[in-house]
């Protein structure tokens, strides 16, 4: 069923299609139409779940942990302040191996006041442990939330489905609403090897000494490693029953670029408007999107590298890529701050004032800063 | 026979470990009342059975036991001291002042 959907409800409907048993949630600007929509879904019976209402958001993701190791599905959606505020159970959540799925809607931090997208928030959390993944369009979103409870309770990985503010939040698209029966088919229910169970009391992340602690990281490593493949490998399964591509990352143009333009998420989507203007004025000139972000596709990320000559990267955020040796020149660009737009026009001409250098003048090239 | 709970979890090597922390035998094997250094004790003469010291315990080491008082049946609060840790909440919450706490001598 087609239906005209923003990106906030395209995130509700995936965890109603994924069948979700515990919500949990805080209201944030621009993220509390996703929990509007679902405890309504809940109270009028057309989702079975329980829905937690809680008095911040590191409460929502401790409740979440705990109804997960009893071994139900979860599902939370949060923002910027309310994702920082969280930080402390992301880390939790990840140890318990409580594969808990949450949508996130990039948002600015304050100070100054913002409701506007950025990648700050997310990014912060990049070494939590939890998987990320940013999309591109309404539907993406959808659909990757169904994906991420399947790569999520295979490997006990947590998983963020993370999405712009107003960009993809509040903005309608049309959007492809699967069967319940298929998303069922695809779907199994949540089967946890140990858990919490009052018939079989154990304590579950007790103190553990340095003798078993280095172990159980290394095995959330490896579990995140294996991702990688799985992703790939649920995509591919995703693909056969719904008809929707999706990977690590995505490609445009490519096999005879030149020069590349990496970005994510909706300034990707952008981008590849730019790529196409530019190609006209006979650039040659490729996009590679990277949508999983945790895993780091890096290996697939090095080899789509070695072929072009320069790359331009285009972040939402103040992590720009810097130079290795060996690589092809990298121009880190930081772009739309704040929520600030970016055009398929700003892209074009970030390539061309790029394209002219022979190698980056600076770490950092701050896309049209008014100072 | 054998309880569900007497279930331990055995592996042999580091690679069947579970994925995350977990006792290997049932918490009901793990007797924390050797932490206490103070134990409370209820006096059942001042005692009204309101059962505010069994709802604040945080370690469900408050039992209820049945009883009969002035041939009315009631449930009264037992302190479990196999598990009490002697924290001292239901000391502190006891409206009426019943529960008294002494220091543990061995």
């Amino acid at each position: 069923m087609r239906k005209v959907l923003t990106g906030n409800h395209a995130l509700s409907y995936g965890a109603k299609l994924s069948r979700a048993e515990v919500i949990s949630a805080y209201p944030i600007t621009p993220q509390t139409e996703v929990v509007e929509l679902l405890s309504q879904m809940c109270a009028s019976g057309e989702l079975k779940a329980k829905f937690i209402k809680v008095e911040s958001e590191h409460s929502a993701m401790a409740s979440l942990i705990g109804a997960s190791a009893v071994g139900v599905r979860t599902f939370t959606a949060t923002s910027s302040q309310g994702l920082a505020l969280m930080h402390e159970m992301l880390h939790w959540a990840a140890g318990a191996r409580t594969p808990v799925v949450m949508g996130n809607i990039n948002r600015a931090f304050a100070p100054p006041w913002s409701v506007w997208t950025e990648q700050n928030d997310s990014l912060s959390q990049r070494d939590t442990g939890w998987m990320q993944l940013y999309a591109q369009n309404n539907q993406e979103v959808l659909d990757s939330v169904i994906q991420a409870y399947k790569v999520a309770e295979s490997l006990d990985l947590p998983a963020m489905v993370v999405l712009a503010a107003f960009v993809l939040s509040h903005t309608s698209e049309t959007v492809d609403i699967p069967a319940q029966e298929k998303v069922d088919e695809f779907l199994p229910p949540y089967k946890r090897e140990y858990k919490l169970d009052p018939d079989e009391p154990h304590a579950f992340g007790g103190l553990t000494k340095p003798d078993n602690y280095f172990e159980l990281r290394y095995k959330i490593q490896k579990a995140m490693e294996k991702a990688l493949n799985k992703w790939e490998e649920v995509g591919e399964e995703f693909e056969a029953l719904f008809g929707r591509k999706y990977g690590l990352v995505e490609t445009y143009k490519v096999s005879d670029a030149k020069n590349l333009i990496i970005s994510s998420a909706t300034i990707a989507s952008t981008a590849r408007n730019a790529v196409d203007s530019l190609r006209e004025k006979g650039e040659k000139v490729g996009l590679l999107r990277i949508r999983v972000f945790r895993p780091f596709p890096a290996e697939m990320i090095r080899r789509i590298l070695s072929s072009v000559d320069k790359v331009i990267v285009i972040d939402r955020n103040k992590a720009a890529m810097y130079n290795e040796k060996n690589t092809p020149p990298i121009f880190g660009v930081i772009a739309g701050l704040g929520g600030r737009d970016v055009t398929s026009k700003d892209i074009i001409e970030i390539y061309e004032d790029v394209i002219k250098m022979e190698k980056p003048e600076s770490d950092i090239i701050w896309k049209d800063l008014k100072i | 026979m054998a309880k569900k709970s007497d279930k331990k979890i055995i592996y042999k090597k580091e690679k069947e470990m579970p994925p995350s922390a977990i006792s290997f035998y049932s918490m009901d094997y793990n007797k924390t009342g050797n932490w206490r250094n103070f134990r409370p004790v209820i006096d059942y003469e001042k005692c009204t059975f309101c059962m505010i010291c069994w709802k604040f315990c945080p370690e469900a080491a408050i039992k209820r036991e049945k009883t009969k008082k002035k041939g009315k049946e009631e449930v009264k609060p037992v302190i479990d001291y196999e598990y009490c840790k002697g924290c001292g909440i239901c000391w502190e919450e006891c409206p009426t002042r019943a529960i008294d706490i002494e220091e543990e001598t061995d």
